[in-house]
């Protein structure tokens, strides 16, 4: 069996799922319940000065009946007193033990209210600090949050005055609020930071209510831009993620993906990016604590099979595969072929390629059902049909390579190679 | 017990009668059922349905919450799409060609969703329809059935003055007289007819027969065009002796009872016989049965193969639990008194295919007798053949023939439904009712 034991700069836990800093670790109450269900660890809501929160605070996305696809939320870090979150961290720590404790935090914009926030969590024998540079709303107006991790410079700065104090590892929380998340991560290691996590949530608008025309989530008939997260978010995250698992200097740092993640799958695709371990939110509040069953069951399943021994055999390993368009290979080409025993006549792969792309499939009009055919010599191999397709491997992609030879873009130019005609 | 009439609780009839293909309760049920539907390109489900709803663009338009949008793409193309979506033999139309069929998984609900819509713009009356002015043209409906109002509804669309006469004195035909209790019920009969009326330039005469208080030839003359949508008459006879006997009823006329009266007066027998096995002998047995008959059996020629009613009404008819009989058929009923007593019959086997393809029945000479004390008699409906040809109709043998603009051997006489068909389902009618206005609306140049 796979041993998911993680070790994330020292701070050790029975697997690598924590939850991350949001209302699902906002609490003693929340925290025991996600331990005893199994999770790793916990970074908890972000401490700070004390915050007064709106009612009516989520909204989401909802796509072809499935209800929150993407999640979003107008509130603000720990709306509870300081004292007595930190009196349930040291109740819980003594607890379970074996689990990660990690306090979030976002202080006054001054060295003197970080240095006592750092001090002040570490003393409650927290494993880990995150520094919350990510909060897109209600901080932000405040110089705080985002507003911080969108400044490179401001970031190093508080980065520093947090490593002026820190005795446990550091990790900096960027936001995805940005162009790039590199010049952050950067400016955080600069600062010192012994880690990076990310993503933070996104800005957004998730919809309108079309009655009373109020967007959502609705704040006595006015709204603002909210945190998006969620299964939508996560193409994004791990775009983000690899951006800084490419990076030379980042490259020695452990980051914690987080953005999305609700399968063991989606966790270890943020793995092969370069993630040392995961946090989830969303997925936990949807569908509660219990998800961490299969999150482990599925992952470890997944390394049995591959062979991986521990979490470390695989992290990282899809890092190099993505690289930059001029390096892809043009003599590479694929085709689509269409298993007649499995298609069930949908007809979704012919609309799509008919309407919007090459026209490259043939039909033969059945009654009811008509017969579709691919053109291979029309084909361009863009994967359209296989994705709408509803049947598993009833539309393989096949490889018909244009020439033996690797033959990239900047080549191809160079020798002056034919484009197409029509 | 001989036949009788209330032989159940009218608790217990109520039951017996409820709708037998509920509809969704909730919006949401309607809406994880539209959202299964992968909304397939030239969709089998469209191009298997007579009146070619576009059931991917209705069952989508749930999906976004546009019921009004919904509806109306399923009622422009079948203005009974309410009533078909109860009474639609779908496991052989839309919902049999289902793609999902192909996957082994259920197929999409498709008249559950199209009911969902439709009743709703039933029940709402909805003004889905704008009429266009008058043009006045005068076209004159012969019967109030699917194809009469499908046709009526379609030219009064086109700004038509339309005038339909009809024999009884409710519309809908043989939704309203024919179909199972089970399936429809009057009410919805009557707020279906109401809802198609309600375009506007149509008067429905009712109590007005065709052949006894009207004559087509009066018509052709007061009238531009006349659409002749008569459907078929009463269940063929069986030509058997016996057959004159207390208690040999003919399905039509039975179920023509019990749709038009409380199910407490309609008497069945303790041994009922039922002799056929298409729709209408399947609803006569079924309902034979929840009127509280002891034992009803179904009596077919040929084998469960070559049935004419499809799985879905055969195991309605095996949940109900009738019997069946297979290979046999009539040769004489006896009786006692004048009332039914016994029911003697051929026993078949299946010799070479007939004309309809099917192994045709052959008469083995052996025999059975079974004791009854009811015949019904539903094996197929015969044509209004003597209306037809006294008023000079081309036909076949009382189905009247049309040419490919629906139009009869008379000029600006056209026919369609039933009459035309020898009997079909509703949606045929429908479909038929359409073509006839488009025939007429074009040989009037409108
Ligand atoms: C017992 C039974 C059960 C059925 N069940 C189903 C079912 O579940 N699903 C389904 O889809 N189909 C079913 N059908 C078939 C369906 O009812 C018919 O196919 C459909 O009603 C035909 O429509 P139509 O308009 O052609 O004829 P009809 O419905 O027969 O309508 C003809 C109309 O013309 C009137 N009329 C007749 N003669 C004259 C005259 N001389 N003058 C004036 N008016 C006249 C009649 O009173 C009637 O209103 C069933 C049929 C029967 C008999
Ligand atoms: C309601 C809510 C409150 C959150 N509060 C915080 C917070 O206080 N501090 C923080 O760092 N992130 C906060 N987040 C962001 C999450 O920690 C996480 O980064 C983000 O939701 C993406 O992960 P997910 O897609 O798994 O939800 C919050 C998210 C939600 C939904």
């Amino acid at each position: 069996m796979a041993n998911l034991q993680s070790n994330f700069l020292g701070i050790k836990s029975p697997n690598p799922f924590w939850l991350a800093s949001a209302p699902p670790t906002d609490k003693k109450i929340n925290v025991i319940r996600a331990f005893e269900a199994g999770w790793g660890g916990v970074v908890w809501k972000t401490l700070g000065s004390q915050v007064k929160n709106v009612s009516s605070r989520y909204s989401a996305l909802n796509y072809n009946g499935r209800k929150a696809v993407g999640f979003n939320n107008i509130e603000l870090i720990s709306d509870r007193p300081l004292e007595v979150n930190l009196k349930e961290i040291r109740e819980v720590l003594k607890l379970f033990p074996d689990r990660a404790m990690i306090i979030s935090l976002m202080a006054d914009n001054d060295r003197k209210s970080w240095h006592e926030m750092v001090k002040k969590s570490q003393d409650t024998g927290a494993h880990g600090l995150e520094l919350n540079f990510g909060c897109p709303h209600g901080m932000v107006e405040r110089g705080m949050g985002a507003a911080v991790g969108q400044d490179p410079d401001i970031a190093k700065m508080v980065v520093e005055w947090v490593m002026e104090v820190a005795t446990i590892p550091v990790i900096t929380k960027l936001t995805p609020n940005v162009h790039s998340a590199v010049p952050g991560g950067l400016a955080a290691i600069e600062g010192g930071t012994n880690g990076l996590s990310l993503i933070n949530t996104i800005q957004s608008v998730t919809g309108i209510d079309l009655d009373t025309l109020v967007p959502n989530p609705n704040v006595g008939g006015q709204s603002v831009f909210g945190g998006y997260c969620g299964p939508a978010v996560k193409p994004i995250a791990l775009k983000m993620l690899t951006t800084l698992a490419q990076e030379e200097r980042i490259r020695n740092i452990p980051i914690s993906g987080i953005g999305g993640i609700t399968t063991w799958k989606d966790a270890v695709e943020f793995m092969l990016l370069g993630a040392s371990n995961v946090q989830v939110c969303t997925a936990a509040m949807i569908s509660g604590f219990k998800i961490i069953t299969d999150l482990c069951d599925g992952m470890s399943n997944w390394m049995d099979e591959k062979g991986y021994k521990s979490i470390d055999d695989f992290v990282g390993l899809s890092v190099p595969k993505i690289t930059r368009w001029e390096e892809l290979d043009i003599n590479f080409h694929i085709v689509a072929k269409i298993d007649q025993d499995k298609c069930i006549h949908c007809g979704l792969c012919y609309i799509s390629c008919e309407d919007t792309s090459h026209q490259s499939i043939d039909i033969e009009r059945g009654n009811p059902y008509n017969t579709y055919t691919i053109k291979e010599e029309e084909c361009v191999g863009c994967n359209l049909c296989k994705i709408v397709c509803p049947v598993n491997d009833c539309i393989t992609m096949v490889e018909q390579r244009k020439g033996d030879e690797y033959l990239n873009w900047i080549e191809y130019e160079k020798r002056g190679l034919p484009l197409n005609d029509h | 017990m001989p036949i009788q009439n209330n032989r159940l609780s009218t608790e217990d009839l109520a039951l017996k009668f409820a709708d037998v293909h509920p509809p969704f309760e909730h919006a949401e049920g309607a809406a994880i059922e539209a959202d299964r539907c992968i909304n397939c390109y030239d969709a089998p489900c469209t191009k298997s349905c007579p009146t070619s709803i576009d059931v991917p663009l209705f069952i989508k338009q749930i999906s976004s919450g546009n019921i009004k949008g919904s509806a109306k793409t399923i009622l422009s193309s079948n203005i009974m799409g309410g009533g078909c979506s109860k009474v639609c033999p779908v496991e052989k139309l839309c919902e049999g060609a289902c793609v999902y069929n192909l996957l082994g998984e259920e197929p999409i609900s498709i008249a559950k969703l199209q009911r969902y819509s439709a009743e709703k713009a039933i029940k709402g009356k909805w003004e889905l329809f704008e009429r266009k002015p008058s043009n006045g043209k005068k076209v004159a409906v012969i019967g109030a059935g699917p194809a009469g109002l499908a046709c009526a509804h379609a030219l009064s669309l086109q700004g038509v003055e339309v005038t339909v006469f009809e024999k009884e004195e409710k519309g809908g035909g043989l939704m309203t007289y024919g179909v199972a209790a089970y399936k429809v019920t009057p009410e919805f009969c009557k707020e279906e007819v109401d809802f198609i009326l309600s375009i506007g330039g149509i008067d429905v005469q009712y109590k007005k027969e065709l052949g006894k208080d009207i004559t087509l030839a009066e018509l052709q003359q007061k009238y531009d065009a006349v659409f002749l949508g008569i459907g078929v008459g009463i269940a063929r006879s069986l030509d058997i002796p016996g057959e004159e006997l207390d208690g040999v009823v003919d399905a039509i006329s039975f179920i023509y009872e019990l749709r038009t009266n409380d199910f407490s007066k309609i008497a069945v027998g303790d041994n009922v016989a039922v002799i056929g096995m298409g729709m209408t002998a399947i609803d006569a047995a079924t309902q034979s049965k929840r009127l509280g008959a002891k034992d009803v059996t179904l009596i077919y020629r040929r084998t469960e193969n070559e049935k004419p009613c499809t799985e879905v009404e055969l195991d309605l008819a095996k949940l109900d639990g009738c019997s069946f009989i297979w290979l046999a058929s009539p040769k004489e009923i006896i009786g006692e008194n004048g009332k039914v007593k016994k029911l003697v019959c051929n026993k078949m086997k299946l010799g070479e295919p007939d004309t309809s393809g099917r192994r045709a029945p052959v008469d083995t000479g052996e025999t059975f007798t079974m004791d009854v004390d009811m015949v019904i008699k539903a094996a197929g409906q015969i044509p209004f053949e003597e209306l037809i040809n006294k008023s000079s109709v081309q036909n076949k043998s009382g189905k009247i023939s049309i040419n490919n603009k629906t139009e009869t051997n008379l000029k600006g006489v056209f026919a369609g439904g039933d009459s035309v068909n020898g009997g079909k389902e509703v949606v045929d009618a429908v479909q038929a009712g359409k073509d006839g206005a488009k025939g007429i609306l074009q040989y009037l140049g409108v």
